[in-house]
């Protein structure tokens, strides 16, 4: 376990070239809207396979807007639009033809509250396969599943009890082995660890380093540390106030984690990752 | 997993299984659509049959005259029982609106716990209790070995209104803002002060709300009446301690008959009845469901 | 409390006043709480009371008996037990799955406009009079099952026994599609409230797994609302049980256990209401109060059991956030 210190950047050993990479999304000049808010703005980014991508940034500056683009949760939400475009593996997600539902089976997420169904931990995981036809060996996959989210023995002798009666890391644990038992390609991780404890939070940024092998992460975090200790590149949303006041999140700057953190290229960031924001 | 394969080949668009997931999610939402269409028309079919059947009768002299001789042909009107309706119903809204508040104000503001479940539990059974049961209790407690009379209807349709009042008033209670009561309280204000000067103001809307709704309920409600006050003149009755005419008795009577004139005297006494209904229990939904449209998601 | 300061003469009488005050709404207050829980207890012993007659005659037996003769003075609960669990049980079959898919559509479906005028339409439903309803069975209703919808049933399931018989327009049939009426608002708003309090954090997660809008209701909102749904259809159950007036009209009278669905029968209450007016011994009376006695405790046992299951319900959602 990484020993918790502020600011930490976490040891890379391999350097991240963004030419050496394949590019999972490719998003450019997102505009996304609830309403007549604009949420989030002219947002260019890329964002590569087998890295973990953090999105950080003050609150109210649209990052979970933004990663909920990335798989069309905001469909969901009454009144949302979204403008320009996010290519994944080069197909445009909002394109015609694309299916919502084949979107979120491929790009898994993972919400700020753990939030279990109430049925038993391996109903938890076997739901979404069950749903989608994958019912060929089954007990291999749930095992299989939440052994990659580091959870199987925990959890292994308790497979039939409430999902409701695990701790709150156990749960967002099932949460991730839940959204992997699918084989997603990405996982987006909306501020996983803001509604656990710090050795709950340890077990999780722990866990995304394992993950990261398999999976592309992007996970939202208002914890700067965490993003210094979890990612590889970093990207600092901020809100930008036009003149009639109207707020709206924009992209300020993108780049491996390390020389984000360290040598930042806008002012505005260098304030924010030396606390000065505000 | 999924990184392994190293050849890519993406496809977002629905697949065979996808697509009939997608189909079935359509059929599910297409029943569920239809069932609240099916709902709806039962309703538009109802009240139409109901007016439909009603109106060739109505008119000034029906809806004032006195009531018919049995076996006339003369259509005769329902004055009586619109007056007697008015009667028994305002004589249960006079015992069932204070009552209720109070109950709901005591179990909201005062009660502790241990008095709260028994209380709560027993104004839950009372708006279960079958208004049959009701319609035994005040035939065997007031009328059996008396005569019939109004006011036994009348306590028969406050106990079918009570407990509505005291539910509708205890969720106006609740959404009154702590800030508000505790706000009064610690200006000193005494408890009682603080409840009528700040609490039942702010709740009085949902309050009438209830009772315009409770109302809505006794003045169709059968049983109690049939059993209190069931057999009656074919005049004006103004002497709530004498038996009343009222409407939904009368219905059920002229129902039963086999005359078809009194089948059209039922459907135009229903058709008055109904509106009355219809109308004080949809504005005090719509109200209600607007006012509660932003709280509940 | 300890009020503060100023002695004058002017808050001595207020501070009176408000003791007086206080003291009478508490009393005004918990009297009447006190007197509706009395009221609860009072109905149910003059219930019981103006059975004991018949009670003391026929003992427990009186259940299992299926006459009802004045004459010789033998009456029994069995045809109106029959009647009106057959009828009841029509009215849930029917109304159940009406009443989920209405629930759904207001929870899940509809935008807010058809919210709040289909939920306020149907609500409406459920404030129409039982006795227009009850005219509007016997003379909308019951001819169209008798010339359409009867002979159609047994044409088709004819085979089965209780599709079989000459069709009728007035029958426990056509009582069970009267208070299946009378039952849908009942458990269609009920469950549209349980569905609206799923944690929209649960819908989120099913959805975000890739399952479709019914994929996510069947997975997650109908599962986690399942004792929820049973308490409704319990509370659903009990109106059908108890309505008396409605059913009186529509089921055409007969203290028999028929065979077909489409032949008259009675329930326990339509019995009272069709002969407590006419009824000529005391005993017979009293033998009607005997039927409205078993209504009582089968109706506070549902309830009871539906309030225990909502409490129940309670305690495990909340332990579950």
């Amino acid at each position: 376990m990484a020993p918790m210190r502020p600011v930490d950047v976490a040891a890379q050993t391999e350097p991240s070239t963004p030419q050496s990479r394949e590019t999972v999304f490719d998003i450019q000049g997102l505009k996304a809207s609830y309403g007549s808010n604009v949420a989030v703005k002219g947002v260019d980014l890329e964002i590569y396979r087998n890295l973990v991508t953090a999105v950080i940034g003050p609150s109210g500056c649209g990052k979970s807007t933004f990663i909920r683009c990335l798989n069309r949760m905001n469909d969901e939400v009454p009144g949302f639009r979204q403008e320009g475009k996010i290519l994944y593996h080069g197909i445009d997600l909002y394109g015609d033809g694309v299916d919502q539902i084949e979107v979120r089976r491929r790009i898994g997420m993972v919400f700020q509250r753990p939030n279990p169904f109430p049925k038993t931990i391996y109903d938890n995981v076997a739901w979404a396969p069950r749903i989608l036809g994958l019912k060929k060996d089954l007990d291999e996959r749930v095992e299989k599943a939440l052994k990659g989210a580091a959870l199987w023995d925990e959890v292994k002798d308790r497979l039939k009890k409430s999902a409701l009666a695990l701790s709150g890391g156990q749960q967002q644990r099932l949460c991730i082995a839940r959204a992997i038992a699918i084989e997603p390609e990405v996982l987006l991780l909306d501020e996983p660890a803001s509604a656990l404890d710090p050795i709950a939070t340890a077990s999780i940024e722990e866990l995304m380093h394992d993950l990261k092998t398999d999976y592309t992460l992007v996970i939202v975090t208002h914890n700067m540390q965490q993003a210094a200790r979890v990612a590889d590149r970093t990207a600092f949303f901020s809100l930008d106030v036009d003149e009639s006041g109207q707020g709206a999140g924009v992209l300020v700057e993108y780049d491996e984690t390390g020389k984000l953190f360290t040598a930042p290229s806008d002012k505005r960031t260098e304030d924010y990752v030396t606390g000065r924001f505000g | 997993m999924a990184a392994v394969e190293q050849a890519l080949t993406i496809d977002l668009r629905a697949g065979a299984r996808a697509r009939r997931r997608r189909l079935v999610n359509r059929i599910a939402e297409a029943i569920a659509i239809l069932a609240a269409a099916v709902a709806v028309a039962m309703l538009v079919w109802v009240v139409w049959s109901v007016a439909e059947r009603g109106a060739s009768l109505i008119s000034w002299s029906f809806l004032t005259g006195d009531l018919p001789i049995p076996f006339s042909p003369e259509v005769g009107g329902i004055g009586p029982l619109i007056v007697g309706s008015a009667i028994v119903v305002g004589i249960a809204t006079a015992i069932a609106l204070p009552v209720g508040v109070l109950i709901a104000l005591f179990l909201e503001e005062f009660a502790s716990n241990w008095l709260r479940v028994p209380i709560q539990l027993a104004i839950d059974l009372m708006t279960g209790l079958p208004s049959i049961i009701i319609a035994i209790f005040v035939f065997s407690a007031l009328v059996y070995g008396h005569a019939e009379n109004g006011v036994a209807g009348s306590l028969g349709l406050a106990i079918v209104m009570i407990p509505l009042i005291t539910r509708a008033t205890q969720e106006v209670l609740r959404l009154v803002p702590s800030d508000q009561r505790e706000g009064a309280l610690a200006l000193g204000a005494s408890r009682w002060r603080t409840v009528v000067g700040v609490i039942l103001p702010a709740s009085l809307g949902g309050i009438l709300t209830g009772t315009v709704l409770a109302v809505a309920r006794a003045v169709g409600e059968t049983a109690p009446l049939l059993f209190a006050t069931g057999i009656f003149g074919r005049t004006l009755q103004l002497n709530p301690t004498k038996a009343m005419p009222n409407m939904p008795v009368q219905i059920f009577i002229w129902s039963e008959s086999p005359d078809p004139l009194d089948h059209r005297r039922a459907w135009a006494t229903a058709l008055v009845l109904m509106t009355l209904v219809l109308v004080m229990s949809l504005v005090a939904r719509i109200a209600l469901n607007w006012s509660r449209r932003n709280t509940t998601r | 409390m300890s009020t503060l300061p100023a002695a004058s003469e002017l808050t001595g009488h207020r501070r009176l006043r408000d003791w007086i005050g206080d003291r009478l709404l508490l009393l005004l207050t918990a009297g009447a709480s006190i007197a509706a829980v009395a009221l609860i207890v009072l109905i149910a012993l003059k219930v019981l009371r103006s059975a004991h007659l018949a009670f003391s005659a026929f003992g427990l037996s009186f259940v299992k008996s299926s006459a009802w003769d004045v004459n010789h003075k033998v009456f029994g609960a069995l045809p109106g037990l029959y009647g009106t669990a057959v009828s009841s049980l029509i009215a849930l079959l029917i109304a159940t799955p009406l009443a989920l898919a209405i629930a759904l559509f207001l929870s899940e479906l509809a935008p807010t406009w058809a919210r709040v005028l289909v939920g306020s339409l149907v609500e409406t439903l459920a404030a129409i009079p039982s006795v227009v309803l009850g005219l509007w069975g016997i003379l909308v209703l019951g001819p169209i099952a008798a010339n359409h919808l009867e002979p159609w049933l047994s044409r088709w399931f004819g085979w089965l026994q209780v599709f079989s018989g000459q069709p009728s327009s007035s029958g426990i049939l056509i009582a069970g599609l009267i208070l299946a009426i009378m039952v849908v608002p009942i458990i269609a708003s009920i469950c549209r409230e349980l569905f609206l309090q799923v944690p929209s954090e649960l819908e989120e997660g099913a959805l975000a797994l890739g399952a479709t809008r019914w994929e996510m209701v069947r997975g997650v909102v109908l599962t986690s609302s399942r004792p929820g749904i049973a308490a409704a259809m319990i509370l659903g159950l009990g109106r059908a049980l108890g309505e008396a007036i409605a059913v009186a009209q529509v089921i055409g009278a007969g203290w028999t256990i028929p065979t077909s669905l489409f032949k008259p029968g009675d329930t326990l209450a339509s019995k009272i209401v069709e002969e407590f007016q006419g009824y000529s011994t005391k005993l017979q009376l009293s033998s009607l109060f005997y039927l409205g006695a078993i209504l009582l405790v089968i109706g506070l046992v549902t309830n009871l059991f539906a309030q225990l299951i909502v409490r129940r319900f309670d305690v495990y959602r909340t332990g579950a956030r």
